[in-house]
């Protein structure tokens, strides 16, 4: 697709650099947090919100095969996977397999 | 897992202890997203060694799927920096959370800065569940041996996943890409100790969509630093109430 050196430069400058900036700030700043102060307590909410924000996307919009399934389905198996995840004594194994479950189902049945 | 002396030269069995966490369900999922993302590269066009070179170096399943994205599409080297440098601006407070739990007095900045390259959701979730049961001396080691095992095994895997996959039935390739959301759902509501971290995981999962849909490109700003404040003042405001019982005082 692209020249071989090239692609390697784009990796190295918008892939690495662009990624590893900011785990190096947080290296920086985290060591200059004290455990049980309210500056942690602010930084565990915004890398939590960020981390589900991220997650939810990859639920409401995919990308690659799961794009052509239909929203409501990857709601409902996300949905009442969690659901019976907290209601279960939450268990990860839970969490993971009842909404892989109701997504294959549901996507059989609607003969993707 | 077994009692070890605080002699420092018991390091390296912490670090085993941790390799061995290669072995547990969350590495397992990730391999599986890996696999999956050698089958993009070579459907992008990436070479095998251009795959297993952007799995080691940017080590961020979402950045580099930006990236091949971005790539394709045939964008200026400026903008698929900027794609990629957005998304992963969450990398930021992920390490700050965790650097006070894993760094001692003696921890030499030049390791802890080393130890980051390796650490991307799944490990920072591994350290929420795993770092707590580590004397905090052996954390590092133990975190180390974690993540940078999980990093080097997912790049073998997509050097040999590269063309053996080349496309899985519709139905699978599904199920595999949905395993990683609902797999952070369940195991980060698990590791979730404090109240905070509960209500911005609930925050974060509404308004990433949302913002997703009303400020596409600067949705995770947004719902990471905007609802993660939000988050942090509800609690703020819980824990003084708890503190003043009778009210009054903000």
């Amino acid at each position: 697709m692209i020249d071989g050196w090239w692609t390697y430069v784009v990796i190295i400058v918008a892939g690495f650099v662009a990624t590893d900036f900011w785990r190096w700030l947080g290296v920086l700043f985290g060591n200059r947090l004290r455990e049980d102060s309210e500056a942690l307590y602010w930084v565990k909410a915004v890398a939590t919100a960020l981390v589900m924000a991220v997650t939810a996307k990859l639920i409401v919009f995919p990308t690659g095969t799961l794009a052509a399934s239909p929203l409501w389905l990857r709601l409902a198996a996300a949905g009442i996977g969690f659901a019976v995840f907290l209601a279960t004594g939450r268990r990860i194994a839970v969490g993971v397999l009842v909404p892989i479950a109701i997504l294959v189902v549901g996507l059989w049945w609607i003969g993707f | 897992m077994q009692e070890i002396d605080d002699n420092s030269g018991r390091a390296s069995s912490w670090f085993f202890a941790g390799m061995r966490g290669i072995l547990s369900l969350p590495a397992l999922i990730l391999m599986t997203s890996y696999i999956g993302f050698s089958a993009f590269a070579l459907e992008a066009g990436l070479t095998r060694w251009q795959a297993v070179f952007m799995t080691l170096s940017i080590w961020a399943l979402p950045a580099q799927m930006i990236l091949v994205g971005s790539m394709l599409s045939g964008a200026h080297i400026a903008a698929s920096f900027l794609a990629v440098t957005l998304s992963s601006i969450r990398m930021m407070p992920m390490v700050a959370s965790i650097m006070p739990e894993m760094r001692t007095s003696r921890t030499p900045v030049w390791l802890l800065l080393f130890v980051s390259h390796f650490i991307a959701i799944t490990s920072w979730v591994f350290a929420l569940q795993n770092l707590r049961k580590v004397p905090k001396e052996h954390r590092l080691a133990y975190f180390s041996g974690f993540c940078v095992t999980l990093t080097l095994t997912n790049s073998v895997l997509v050097g040999i996943g590269y063309g053996l996959v080349s496309s899985f039935p519709p139905i699978i390739a599904g199920a595999l890409f949905m395993l990683t959301p609902v797999y952070f759902l369940s195991s980060i509501w698990r590791s979730a100790q404090q109240t905070v971290v509960r209500i911005a995981f609930i925050i974060g999962v509404v308004m990433g969509p949302v913002m997703a849909y009303l400020a596409p490109g600067f949705d995770l700003l947004y719902a990471g630093i905007g609802g993660g404040t939000v988050a942090y003042l509800i609690d703020r405001r819980r824990r003084r109430s708890l503190a003043h019982p009778a009210g009054g005082a903000a």
